[in-house]
This record gives C-alpha cells, structure tokens and sequence, in this order.
C-alpha cells in the first residue's frame, strides 16, 4: 500500500466507520476500519451477525453511507449507487412483475449505449452463463431457491460491473444447489476478472471461493484477522485441504468472539 | 365445459325455480313478476332503446366519476405512504371518508353543484377516490425495502423508481384497491340515480325510480337484472385480466 509504485487498489476503504441510531442511543455497528481490495481479488467477508460486515458491504455499494471516513473506487469516491459496483442479496431480490428475462433486462435498461437488441443479447448470453437460457420467460415464483438466485447472479453480472457485492447470496439454499453455485461463481468471477466482495458467515464457503478472507467480530463490528487463502482452483468445498484451513480460522473466529 | 354446463344448469334452475314460485300465486303478480314478464320488459325496453340509453347514461357517469377518482387517488396514495406529514393528514381524512358510504355526500352535492352532471360525478367521485388512495397508500406502505434496494444498485432513481419499481411492486393491492372503488362507485352511483333524477339523463336508477312510482315490477326486477349483468361484466373484462396476470406472475390466489 505505501509503495507509490503499485498500482491503486481496486476498492479502498479509507479510515471507515459507521454509527446507527435506535431507540436506545447510537450503535457503533463498524468501527473505524481501512481495507483494501486489488483488482480481480476475491476477498470474503466473514463474521457473526452483528460483526458489521453487512454493513460494510452496504457502504462499498453506496446504499448507505459512513459517518466517517470515505470508499474510493479506482481512486475515486463512492457517493452513491452505482452499476459498476453490482449487488446479490440474500434475498433474491428479483422482481415478481418481470419474468426472467424482463429482470435481467432491467439493470440493462439503466445503462447507456445498448440498443433494444443489443439488451436482449447481452442478457441472453448471461442467463446462459447461469445455466437458465430455458427458462427466459418464466415467473419468478416459479423458480426454485438456487434457479431464483442464478437469475440474480445473471442479472448482477449482465451490466458488466467490475466489482461484485454479494450479501450471504447462497445462505438459503441446500447443500446440493450451493455447491453447484460455487462451482458456477468461481468459473465466471475467473473468466470475468471481477473484483468480489463476499459477505458470509460460514467459514468452509469462504476459505472455497476466497483469495483472502477477513474476519470480523462484533461490539462493535471491526476486522480481526487475515488469511489468505492460496489453495490451487478451481476449489471443491469438500476438499480436505480447504477443510485444515477452515478449521484454523473457525478457532480464531471463536477465539475473538468468546 | 362440464364448469359451463354446471352453470348453466344452476342458473336454469334457478329461473325455473322462480318462475314455478310465481305460478304457485302465493304472492300477487304486481308484487312478484314472473320471468316471462320480466323478460318482456326487458325485450321491449331493448327494441325501444329505453334500457340501452339508460345504461350509457349510467355507465358514462360511472366510468367517469371512476377514472378521475383513480386517476386522483393513485398519485396522492404515494405521497400519503412516502411522507409522514400526509399521511397524518390526508391519510386520516381519507380513512375517515372512506367510511362514509357516498350517497351520504349527495344532499351537499345537489346544493353546491345543483340537480347537474356534475353532481353525480361528485358522488362518484368520493365513492372511488378514498378507496383507491388506501389500497395504494397500503401498497406502497408494505413494499418490501429490497426491491428499492436492488433497483437503486442498478441505477434506478426518482421517477424511474416510482415507474417501473414502486407502482408495478404494489400492483396486487393498486389492482384490489380498484377494484373496491369500483363497487363503491357502482353502488353509490345507483342510490344517487334513485334518489335524485336529473333531467340531463335518465340512468338505470331513474329506471328503478320509475318502475318503483309507477309500480311496475317487472321493469324493477328487469333493471336489476341488468345491473348485476353489468357489475358482473365489469368484473370480467376490467379486473379478470389483471388479476389473471397476478395471478401468473406472482403465483397469487385472487
């Protein structure tokens, strides 16, 4: 970071905090914390409820923002909202009114530059990469969980952001469905170069999918500890390797938040 | 076809009913007509044009007093959920309004606007607006915060927000709270037609107004026929379809 040679990090979050209001006084919910992410890292966030990792990836996506300190993207500051910080909920988040297709078109819609068919191709080609191009006039209830959550993948990924934000995207879906879906983020974040910021709370997903993974622990929501995670990929969650380092960092976890 | 086929036969058996009632002269003819003359009426009226005039008259006066209540309650619905100042304001007007069945609102109508057009619209007007201005504000009020969210990652903002994000989310309560105006328009248009006639247009209450004086039964009972066709109709083919895409889309019973 202090070398002025190296390039600006991707995202960096400067010297951020972020206090809330309720009805019992003002709550710290992250405290003052400086993070930065390098172009086409993979870096996850994890912590238990409460740790303010949410709340970070809520700054970075600009949907709220810090009480003090700021979050530069490319050297400049987030202000606010933004389609080349695409977010994935936990939630899917979908829009029932829309089909599948009509979903992925909407973040389309919002960008310059693309004509009717141009939008359509586009969003064709990444409800393909997600593995839904049979489904492109389907309902949204119509869906299962992991199928719900390809179409918010898709519709993250179709305006071309540089940074994903994903918020505990894969938390309620079965075993089964989300090994699938790891296997599916790794190869496209891979081939796509994205830069991810990866909020969970289950050690085993992010040591599977992170380059680097930064553990939070609450009262109030601050980072703790770093690991960087140089398994070769594409990564198997049931890897025994990948189990030894989860383990690791499943006692540092406890050992912050006994 | 066999749901068809058990309608029809439920609704021929009813008029069959009614008619064997009738001819069982337990009751006068002049207080209960029997379908064969109710249906006189109704063929004469149709081939003097008295009924179709009438409807359009009503029907106008309805469509009307509806359009400018939705058109008017769907805007100030979302100002009433978005601002706490409206709400607390026009929000409790509208609630207590909308209490207040329409016809109610007629003798003040007939003074500030006269035995006109006008007056009718008023109270149709009233009989829409409050209810399409709750269902909205409700709507809009229980729009889960995360399509807001989602859409504003996007790139969405302001107007196009309202647009394509707020109106369409609360489309399921916007489609019922129309769907309520409707009714209360349709009623309070039809006590107002029967308790004040105009001389701009007889409509279908007037219709039932002059059976009633002139103790015509059958034209009583054929006139309400054909409102209860009507409101059926308008069921149909004005809510059937919405509800029908709801239905498809987010896999909602209604």
């Amino acid at each position: 970071m202090n070398d002025p040679q190296a390039p600006p990090a991707k995202l960096l979050i400067d010297g951020v905090n972020k206090t809330f209001r309720n009805s019992r006084g003002e709550v710290l919910a992250l405290d003052t914390t400086t993070l930065a992410v390098d172009e086409g890292e993979f870096v996850c966030l994890v912590g238990p409820s409460g740790c303010g990792k949410s709340t970070l990836l809520n700054l970075v996506s600009g949907l709220d923002t810090p009480t003090h300190g700021r979050v530069l993207m490319d050297g400049n500051p987030v202000t606010g909202p933004g389609s080349e910080r695409m977010v994935m909920f936990q939630e899917h988040a979908l829009f029932p009114w829309l089909d599948v297709l009509g979903n992925v078109l909407f973040g389309l819609k919002l960008k310059p530059g693309l004509d009717a068919k141009e939008r359509v191709d586009v969003a064709k080609y990444y409800l393909k990469l997600v593995g839904l191009e049979r489904f492109l006039k389907a309902s949204i209830h119509e869906l299962s969980g992991g199928m719900r959550q390809r179409v918010a993948l898709a519709r993250a990924l179709a305006p071309n952001p540089r940074v994903l934000l994903m918020d505990e995207p894969f938390a309620a879906l079965d075993a089964m469905t989300r090994e699938q879906l790891y296997a599916d983020l790794q190869k496209i974040s891979a081939a796509q170069k994205k830069t991810v910021l990866f909020v969970t709370h289950n050690v085993r997903e992010a040591v599977c999918l992170g380059d680097r993974v930064i553990l939070f622990s609450p009262n109030p929501g601050r980072i703790r500890e770093q690991f960087k995670v140089a398994l070769p990929r594409p990564r198997d969650i049931n890897d025994p390797a990948l189990s030894v380092l989860a383990g690791e960092i499943t006692r540092a976890l406890k050992s912050h938040t006994a | 076809m066999k749901r068809l086929f058990i309608a029809t036969a439920f609704f021929a058996l009813l008029v069959l009913a009614w008619h064997l009632l009738v001819r069982a002269e337990i009751w006068s003819p002049v207080l209960l007509p029997g379908p064969a003359a109710v249906g006189e009426y109704l063929w004469a009226s149709l081939l003097d044009g008295g009924l179709a005039s009438s409807s359009w008259v009503t029907l106008k006066r309805l469509m009307i007093g509806y359009l400018i209540g939705c058109l008017a309650g769907l805007p100030l619905g979302m100002l009433t959920a978005r601002s706490n100042t409206l709400n607390d304001t026009l929000g409790v007007l509208a609630l207590g309004l909308q209490t207040l069945p329409s016809v109610c609102w007629v003798p003040l109508a007939l003074i500030w606007f006269g035995q006109s057009e006008s007056a009718m619209l008023f109270v149709v007007v009233m009989g829409t607006l409050w209810s399409v201005l709750i269902s909205v504000d409700n709507g809009v009020r229980n729009l889960p915060p995360i399509y807001t969210r989602a859409a504003r990652t996007m790139g969405s903002t302001g107007f196009h927000t309202l647009r394509h994000v707020i109106l369409p989310a609360s489309m399921p309560y916007v489609i019922s709270g129309m769907k309520q105006g409707w009714a209360f328009a349709w009623r309070s248009l039809m006590a107002a037609e029967i308790y004040v006639t105009l001389l701009s247009g007889y409509g279908l209450g007037h219709l039932l107004h002059f059976g009633r004086e002139l103790n015509a039964m059958e034209q009583v009972t054929g006139v309400m026929l054909v409102i209860v066709l009507i409101g059926l109709l308008a069921d149909k083919i004005l809510f059937s379809p919405w509800e029908r895409f709801l239905h498809r889309r987010w896999g909602l019973n209604g």
